[in-house]
């Protein structure tokens, strides 16, 4: 499985080769509490890195969903329109929310400890 | 962990979803400690009461419990609360957040030959809430125990007072027990519950069932620029039992009519109001949601808004601001769901 990397707004990206996933932090899923609904584009749809590019409504609040790099929209997970708790209980497999063909370089990104000890810090 | 007036409560144990289910449809145990919870006692107590809140405890007595609001002399509501009348005094529980000014306030009509004393601190109050709270509940005789009533007992090998009361719309009982005995009362009753269902539950199911039974939260549904009549609790007040503070503006709302109404709003999924989202009918701006959240059990979200008195009807479309767009409501009755609580006639009597 190919290296996770994250972002400072709590998305994590997979890279292979041109094709990048993206999901959600089990730190941000664990903040944001019982996740209810995603609004999500379509594929197809081009975005900038650090675009905002969907919502994340839970209980508690709606957030801005942002992508960590800049490429065209392929694929939506479907499985979230009927299971968006997929977020909450299992953020890295099957709570993927997007795969981006990767436009440009990759940005720079944290690494897993980067995150954890950025993650600790929010956290309190 | 989130701050809530000033006490730090959990929103959640496992998940808001599992705890909301479980109040539903077997039981969930709340830590309401963070209520405010004050002895009124002295030969005038009762005199003092009828004096200050808007229900009429003539129509109750000792063993026995009354939601009251608590307004001041404009008709606007302070708080919202619950009278024990007891044996020897009576015990009045507020909320967490109006706790001091609700202390300060009290303190400043009551007479001399009235004491007040603020016992929250010493005293724990749990919450087992939904239908199976009656079966698990490891203490003899609560099923005789009536709606809104209460009464001492034992729970857990501890001397506690057992009240057949919520926030959720559930049957279900709030048990005050002395703070230091809270945490293995706490455990005893979890491990009453395992086999039935029972979960500890947090802040989050506690907002999503209370919103479904349509019981209001202060704060958010009302504060002191809302009179009773407009948060839909008219019939909190008795204005036929004697003069209480805020009688006279409250009879002339009564007289004129209520400018504004709490009414529940329904949208598709996805399409959560949150507090202060604005509310429109025919193009214009009619009021503001007041508590909004996905419900869980219900499948959609919920929410009460404040609206102008007129525009109100039931099955009327009405549009919601959702994250800075316009999104789709209906007008439906309240409550959203109706609990296993015992006839609501009951508590309003």
């Amino acid at each position: 499985m190919a290296d996770r990397r994250y972002s400072k707004t709590h998305e994590w990206v997979t890279v292979d080769g041109k094709n990048v996933t993206v999901g959600i932090t089990d730190f941000a899923q664990s903040q944001l509490g019982d996740v209810v609904f995603l609004d999500l584009p379509k594929p197809g749809r081009k975005l900038e890195a650090g675009e905002a590019f969907g919502v994340v409504e839970s209980v508690k609040a709606a957030s801005d969903l942002y992508s960590p790099v800049g490429g065209r929209v392929t694929a939506v997970n479907e499985l979230l329109a009927a299971k968006p708790e997929l977020i909450n209980s299992d953020p890295y497999g099957d709570g993927w929310i997007l795969k981006v063909e990767l436009a440009g370089q990759l940005p720079e990104l944290l690494d897993e400890a980067e995150y954890k000890k950025f993650a600790e810090a929010a956290g309190h | 962990m989130v701050d809530f007036g000033g006490w730090e409560l959990p929103q959640q144990y496992s998940s808001i979803r599992d705890e909301h289910f479980a109040v539903r449809k077997a039981a969930g145990l709340f830590d309401i400690s963070h209520m405010g919870r004050f002895r009124v006692s002295g030969d005038g107590a009762l005199e003092y009461l009828q004096g200050l809140l808007t229900n009429d405890l003539a129509q109750i007595g000792p063993g026995r419990a009354q939601y009251h609001l608590m307004c001041n002399e404009d008709g606007g509501v302070l708080d919202d609360l619950v009278v024990y009348w007891g044996e020897e005094d009576f015990l009045v529980v507020v909320n967490a957040s109006n706790r001091e000014k609700d202390l300060a306030w009290m303190l400043g009509h009551a007479p001399s030959g009235v004491d007040i004393v603020d016992r929250t601190f010493e005293l724990a109050l749990v919450a087992l809430q939904g239908p199976k709270a009656e079966a698990i509940l490891p203490s003899s005789g609560v099923a005789d125990i009536p709606y809104f009533g209460f009464r001492p007992g034992e729970v857990a090998g501890t001397s506690a007072l057992i009240s057949r009361t919520g926030y959720t719309g559930e049957d279900g009982f709030e048990v005050f027990v002395e703070a230091a005995q809270a945490g293995e009362v706490w455990d005893r009753l979890l491990e009453a519950g395992a086999a039935d269902g029972l979960l500890p539950a947090g802040l989050g199911a506690r907002d999503a069932t209370r919103l479904e039974a349509a019981l209001r939260l202060y704060g958010n549904d009302m504060d002191e620029s809302v009179n009773p009549y407009e948060a839909g609790l008219g019939w909190t007040v008795k204005l036929g039992k004697g003069d209480f503070v805020g009688r006279q503006a409250l009879a002339a709302v009564k007289e004129s009519g209520p400018k504004r109404a709490l009414i529940g709003l329904t949208t598709a999924p996805g399409d959560i109001g949150r507090h202060g989202a604005v509310v429109s009918s025919g193009g214009r701006r009619i009021g503001a949601i007041t508590s909004g959240t996905h419900s869980f059990f219900l499948g959609h979200p919920i929410a009460l808004a404040m609206v102008e008195a007129a525009s109100f009807r039931v099955g009327e479309p009405m549009v919601v601001e959702v994250r800075g767009r316009e999104a789709r409501a209906e007008v439906v009755k309240l409550p959203f769901y109706r609990g296993s609580a015992r006839s609501a006639a009951a508590a309003k009597s």
